[in-house]
């Protein structure tokens, strides 16, 4: 689920990718944990990553303020742009909500089209992190064997295979599907309940579990996988620090604070981790069935009324509780450690400004082109003051990163086409985030990230692999150029 | 070796488009939507109120390059991915045969050089291609648009001859060198900017570069 600031609603593909997958970055510390599987590491890891964010955050997150309410729970949890959604449409014309989300005294229109605006440098704002992973993925399916190799599979997809006959393959796919699809729709609803019922404190364990499996033990495979790869030898010590500072620094990154661009890094790495576990054990024709019905899904807890993740947000909504942050992408949160004081005298004018610290994180394009229309922040920022950057990112679910390096990936194992089926994969995943972008700038509420891009991207392999790939490969052999 | 023939042949192929990409692309974060759809929203437009609404010659340079950068990719990167040598990145199977069934070293390399200038070529072409052809549709110039229509196909069916590289590369960049002063022209240009700009006396450009940091 991608979702703006809070000004700017949007795109809940990630959350309802993690409630699908049962890792709901949900609002509240505990579903995540209840998504999680204990039986397979991967179902794990997934939840690991959003429980552990969100139970550290929901921990740290200050008291809501008057505005800052609604707001405070969507920058934190993926439910946020859906939760936020639902309230967007009641307080679009809140006077409330502009004073305490932009300049004061702004008209109305100004400020929904700065809000527009800032949501397209978002979007390019995650069009990096999103490539990053999947450059990642793909490096690693392309040069380290291990992860085509097929040794087994999950147990959420039992069924082979290695079938006589194709009807009973795609038998067993759908099978599979329905399996993965069903516990996904379990664990969400279980991570309702221990919302519901306010067990936050197994929500927490769970999700330092999932997230101590995911940074240690995964990266300890990975890392072993491609020195094998690279025929070099490290001995066991050497090994245990690596690991271990790897892993102790993550934990404090993600579950805690530190600097933006390296939770940021953390949270690629741990999506490309997760990714790669995926498209390993994941059986070709089970993955692509599964990808299809997991953006239907997504649609589905999205829009739905009766949704889990809309349940999910609506109960956070009702408690007035910060939304769990989770496992959510956050390309402009500025986490200042040891922040000033809450200066009440400068609540009320408490502006959003375009904040400078925030282009830190992906600052790579340059000087933000925006007109310095905000006043730069005051120092030693109150924390409400924080709230409001934090809400100015645009956040992406880590499901969505997940799913969409999974794509990538199986094209680039799997697709014999070698580079332009991975590459075509690529581009449609974009255009994709291009046009959910487009869609919340028509419809104005949350929408979910995933379907769009993963149409694309299973159309686009579908038809490159098996259209255009025999076409360039004649032309190319011959040198022709059309 | 093959690290080098690849880094080598990469740059050359892409480079400009590259360099394109990262002046003039990159750092306006609408230009990189446009690149990616190809085209203009309403919107897109919408989302951009106090900048300039992006023109139309900046559409039709995006787009072209956009279309460029991504047919120079599917035509190369193939061969990019085998130079770096059997048994590395995305060699599944039996990729280079073609290379080695032509038989000799040097024709191998003779064709993996054709291929990085052609397309180093086409990626250019089609830039200069989307301005001409933009403004032609706007300005209901039908015989722009015939003209691209038919370089295109005269580039195309030059790369028919296919042995003989030279006489395809040269006159492929004749053609190109002709498009890129027609564009040039069709885009506003003059000989008068032209030599502001290479002397750094255009004043507007340099405050726009000003105003925009």
């Amino acid at each position: 689920m991608i979702f703006p600031s809070r000004d700017f609603k949007v795109l809940s593909g990630f959350s309802s990718d993690l409630e699908a997958r049962g890792v709901l970055c949900s609002p509240e510390p505990g579903t995540s944990q209840g998504r999680a599987m204990l039986t397979f590491m991967a179902s794990d890891s997934e939840e690991e990553v959003c429980d552990e964010r969100t139970s550290l955050m929901s921990a740290e997150s200050p008291p809501p303020r008057c505005c800052q309410e609604a707001r405070q729970g969507l920058e934190d949890g993926e439910n946020a742009a859906q939760w936020r959604s639902q309230d967007s449409e009641e307080d679009l014309d809140d006077a409330d909500r502009y004073v305490c989300s932009g300049v004061p005294g702004q008209p109305l229109g100004l400020e929904e089209e700065l809000t527009l605006k800032y949501g397209a440098k978002h979007v390019i704002m995650l069009f990096v992190p999103v490539t990053l992973c999947m450059i990642v993925v793909v490096a690693t399916i392309k040069s380290v064997r291990f992860y085509t190799e097929k040794n087994g599979q999950l147990i959420y997809t039992p069924f082979t295979e290695d079938t006589p006959s194709v009807g009973q393959r795609l038998l067993n796919s759908v099978l599979n599907t329905l399996i993965m699809i069903s516990v996904i729709v379990a664990m969400t609803i279980f991570l309702v309940v221990l919302y519901k019922y306010r067990c936050y404190k197994f929500i927490h364990g769970w999700l330092i579990m999932s997230s101590l499996m995911l940074l240690f033990l995964f990266t300890y495979i990975y890392l072993g996988e491609v020195l094998k790869t690279y025929n070099v030898a490290m001995d066991y010590p050497t090994l245990f620090l690596t690991v271990w500072n790897f892993g102790a620094v993550g934990m404090v990154c993600i579950h805690w604070k530190g600097p933006l661009v390296l939770q940021q890094a953390y949270l690629i790495m741990i999506s490309a981790l997760m990714a790669l576990v995926f498209i390993k054990y994941l059986p070709e024709w089970s993955a692509w069935v599964i990808l299809g019905a997991i953006s239907v899904y997504d649609l589905v807890a999205v829009l739905c009324p009766k949704g889990p993740l809309r349940m999910l947000v609506e109960t956070a909504q009702e408690r007035n509780e910060p939304i769990f942050p989770a496992l959510i992408y956050s390309s402009a949160m500025v986490w200042t450690v040891g922040m000033a004081k809450l200066d009440p005298s400068s609540q009320g004018a408490l502006q959003l400004p375009y904040d400078p610290e925030m282009e830190d994180s992906y600052d790579s394009f340059g000087e933000p082109s925006y007109p310095e229309v905000f006043e730069p922040p005051l120092p030693g920022s109150p924390e409400g003051e924080l709230e409001e950057e934090e809400e100015r990112g645009v956040k992406l679910g880590l499901g969505d990163f997940i799913f969409y390096s999974v794509l990538v990936g199986k094209a680039a194992a799997t697709g014999s086409g070698d580079w332009n089926t991975t590459l075509a994969c690529f581009v449609a995943i974009l255009i994709g985030l291009c046009l959910t972008l487009l869609l919340l700038a028509v419809f104005k509420k949350a929408l979910p990230a995933l379907p769009i891009s993963i149409t694309f991207g299973l159309i686009f392999y579908f038809s490159t692999d098996n259209l255009v790939r025999p076409f360039m490969d004649t032309l190319a052999s011959h040198q022709l150029y059309i | 070796m093959t690290a080098a023939v690849f880094f080598g042949c990469a740059f050359i192929a892409f480079g400009p488009a590259l360099a394109l990409y990262i002046f003039t692309i990159a750092t306006e974060p609408l230009r990189v939507i446009f690149l990616i759809i190809g085209k203009a929203s309403e919107g897109l437009k919408s989302i951009n109120p106090d900048e300039t609404a992006p023109s139309m010659r900046l559409l039709a340079y995006v787009s072209g390059l956009g279309f460029g950068i991504m047919s120079g990719v599917f035509a190369f990167v193939n061969t990019l991915s085998d130079s770096l040598g059997p048994g590395t990145v995305g060699i599944h199977g039996d990729s280079p045969q073609f290379f080695l069934n032509s038989g000799a070293y040097p024709l191998i390399e003779k064709t993996r050089l054709n291929k990085t200038f052609m397309t180093l070529v086409i990626i250019l072409l089609h830039v200069f291609w989307g301005i001409i052809f933009f403004d032609g549709c706007e300005k209901k110039k039908w015989s722009a648009l015939l003209v691209v229509l038919l370089t295109h196909l005269l580039v195309s069916a030059l790369t028919f001859i296919s042995p003989h590289y030279g006489i395809n590369l040269v006159s492929t960049y004749i053609i190109m060198v002709l498009m890129g002063i027609w564009a040039f022209f069709v885009a506003g240009g003059s000989c008068r900017s032209l030599k502001f700009c290479l002397l750094c006396q255009d004043k507007d450009f340099l405050l726009f570069n000003q105003r925009s940091r």
